[in-house]
């Protein structure tokens, strides 16, 4: 059994625990960060062992698959469980600043690494009800994280969160059940098999439809996302970042897995609805981040829009397109979390997120604002960024396919995100703010502002990289699609056996 | 048994549906309560109804002896459960705290958290 797949699950759930004991000591946090400096190093063991060897698997207990719990590693949840370490590592730090005494002797540092052992979890395991253990522990980290401190729009917010991703919770369960009922197995590679053999196609597309709303939900897509934009600017900053980072990049990562092992039989069904959802998506998000006036709702927004890209990868089911999709994936947290730390910056030196409360960044905080111009620039897809070539690849890919509106739309929908960057822009770092405030870096406390400004550059400085060097992240990108796509080395891996 | 059982679970699932139709979100929360026994019922069947032993091997023996029930399912079923229970008591306490804080249940007077209103 190989334990550098159990460490990333282990390595947080220990340090859950002790920061937990410490809460109500300074010490908490620093276990808090050791810990996921932890993380960071078996995310990147495991990283390293998987481009050597392709696919690892470890059999929990010895069980052999399909009958215990399997915990495997591919390119693409390798490359998700190094991104977590990464922005846990940057939330953590950036917490150290943002987060007040009061919510950290409420546990916010347990709370935190609970979710990452969810988030770790989902991308690590090899069996369906299993995921679905961790999509739970995620969610009541989160559930946690979102309502902590208890102020009253937190409360507002959190009840509508927490409704409709229970809803959410129960019909993944419900698909669950019947796919067990008619395969008899939830091992994920073996049900990659077993699908074959059912003679009632129809039923399974029935299921293939339960997965999709219920990970469509997770991954806030169109149209069932109202619960994102209720919640995600209400709880403190650091929160807000890795959830927008990671959250609903669960939900994406769990519809590209399921869609590609498992529910492969119906794509002209299937792939065509995630097709048209996911082009809905990307408007309708972009449309609504136009609408919103408040920096970090415009962002919420965002998050839909972007999330309409990659599953746009993954509905073309070309080599190309899941090449996009993994790509974006990754490009995205990076992006996505930076914009949210520059935002809590914004408010602490201005005092507010509404757009129409503050200003004055450009002319006395210039280097909050070249920062925050990376990754908004990146996001909207601008070269020389890692945004550019995520959304070429997947436009690339529907170009290939002659699908010349929806490429088109993935274009447009490029303009509109830099429209509401400029909007923040225009109103946040061009005028003087309006309470004649002059909100200076400067006037943050030494130790506070390198704990805010290291994570947002670190991430900025990632995306410039990708952006600049992208040969080798997209190739290996390629090969997580080439895995994807034909899962031999996967299910040779898992079950042992020559498919 | 099966017949019985799936509209058993009909049964559940439309007064759920109903009752989370409400703008009070502690109805909405019973709602969710009942649905989700619905899908324990719905895995419960998935997993066949026999009418078979306990799944319990005999002392020296290697496999269990005639027709024995299929242990799995209860497995997920009891997990779910717990799981179930542990959100339902969280987001019991959220409600609670939510009306002891805005002082409504009703889910249309909840706007806090949402832009203000400008087409009144």
């Amino acid at each position: 059994m190989s334990w550098l797949l159990v460490y990333p699950i282990i390595i947080p759930m220990m340090t859950a625990v002790a920061s937990y004991l410490f809460r109500r000591s300074p010490a908490g946090r620093w276990i808090s960060l050791a810990g996921t400096g932890a993380l960071l190093l078996a995310s990147g063991l495991l990283m390293a062992n998987v481009l050597q060897q392709g696919v690892i698997a470890a059999q929990m207990s010895n069980w052999d698959a399909p009958f215990g719990i399997t915990l495997v590693a591919d390119y693409l949840s390798a490359v998700m469980v190094v991104i977590t370490a990464i922005t846990g590592f940057a939330t953590v730090v950036y917490s150290l600043a943002e987060i007040p005494r009061r919510l950290e002797q409420l546990g916010f540092h347990a709370l935190l690494q609970v979710l990452l052992v969810g988030v770790c979890g989902a991308f690590l395991t090899g069996d369906l009800f299993n995921l679905y253990v961790w999509f739970e522990v995620m969610l009541i980290a989160s559930f946690g994280l979102l309502v902590l401190g208890g102020s009253r729009e937190q409360l507002d917010g959190g009840i509508k969160y927490v409704t409709l991703n229970l809803i959410s919770t129960i019909m993944f369960l419900t698909g669950i059940g019947l796919l067990y009922g008619i395969t008899g197995t939830l091992n994920m590679a073996d049900l990659h098999l077993a699908v074959r053999e059912v003679e009632n196609t129809g039923l399974l597309t029935t299921i293939a439809v339960m997965f999709m709303v219920a990970f469509g939900v997770k991954a806030a897509m169109f149209p069932l996302f109202f619960w994102l934009p209720a919640s995600y600017h209400t709880p403190p900053v650091a929160v807000s970042a890795i959830f927008a980072g990671l959250l609903t990049k669960v939900g994406v990562y769990a519809l590209i897995r399921a869609f590609t092992l498992i529910f492969d039989q119906d794509i002209g069904f299937t792939h065509t609805i995630l097709l048209w959802l996911s082009v809905i998506t990307m408007v309708t998000g972009v449309l609504g981040a136009a609408a919103m006036n408040d920096f970090r709702r415009i962002l919420s927004f965002h998050i839909i829009s972007q999330i309409g890209y990659m599953i746009l990868g993954l509905a073309l089911y070309t080599p190309l397109g899941l090449m996009g999709a993994v790509f974006y994936l990754v490009h995205h947290i990076i992006v996505k979390a930076n914009l949210f730390f520059v935002a809590g910056v914004a408010k602490r030196i201005a005092g507010s997120t509404e757009l129409s409360r503050i200003g004055g960044l450009y002319a006395h905080a210039p280097l909050l604002a070249f920062l925050f111009l990376i990754p908004a620039f990146s996001l909207a897809g601008f070269p020389p960024l890692s945004g550019f070539w995520a959304k070429f690849i997947v436009v690339k890919a529907a170009l290939d396919l002659d699908m010349w509106v929806v490429a088109g739309l993935g274009l447009a929908v490029g303009l509109l995100t830099i429209f509401s960057m400029t909007k923040i822009w225009g109103a946040a770092f061009w005028p003087d703010h309006p309470d004649g405030i002059k909100p200076r870096l400067s006037d943050i406390p030494v130790g506070h502002r390198l704990a805010l400004m290291l994570p947002i550059a670190t991430l900025a400085a990632m995306t410039c990289v990708i952006g600049i060097f992208p040969e080798p992240f997209v190739q290996f990108a390629e090969t997580a699609a080439g895995q994807l796509l034909n899962p031999s080395a996967y299910l040779e891996t898992v079950l042992g056996v020559q498919p | 048994m099966e017949l019985l059982l799936a509209i058993t679970i009909g049964i559940v699932v439309a007064t759920s549906v109903y009752l989370m139709l409400d703008r009070n979100v502690l109805r909405f929360l019973f709602g969710l309560v009942l649905l989700s026994n619905a899908v324990n019922l719905v895995i419960f069947a998935a997993g066949r109804l026999t009418a078979g032993a306990p799944p319990l091997i005999a002392d020296g023996a290697y496999a269990p002896d005639g027709q024995i029930a299929n242990a799995l399912p209860q497995a997920l079923v009891l997990t779910a459960i717990v799981i179930g229970f542990g959100l339902l008591a969280f987001t019991l306490a959220l409600v609670y705290r939510t009306y002891k804080s805005l002082g409504t249940v009703n889910s249309d007077e909840m706007r806090l958290a949402e832009p203000e209103d400008t087409h009144k």
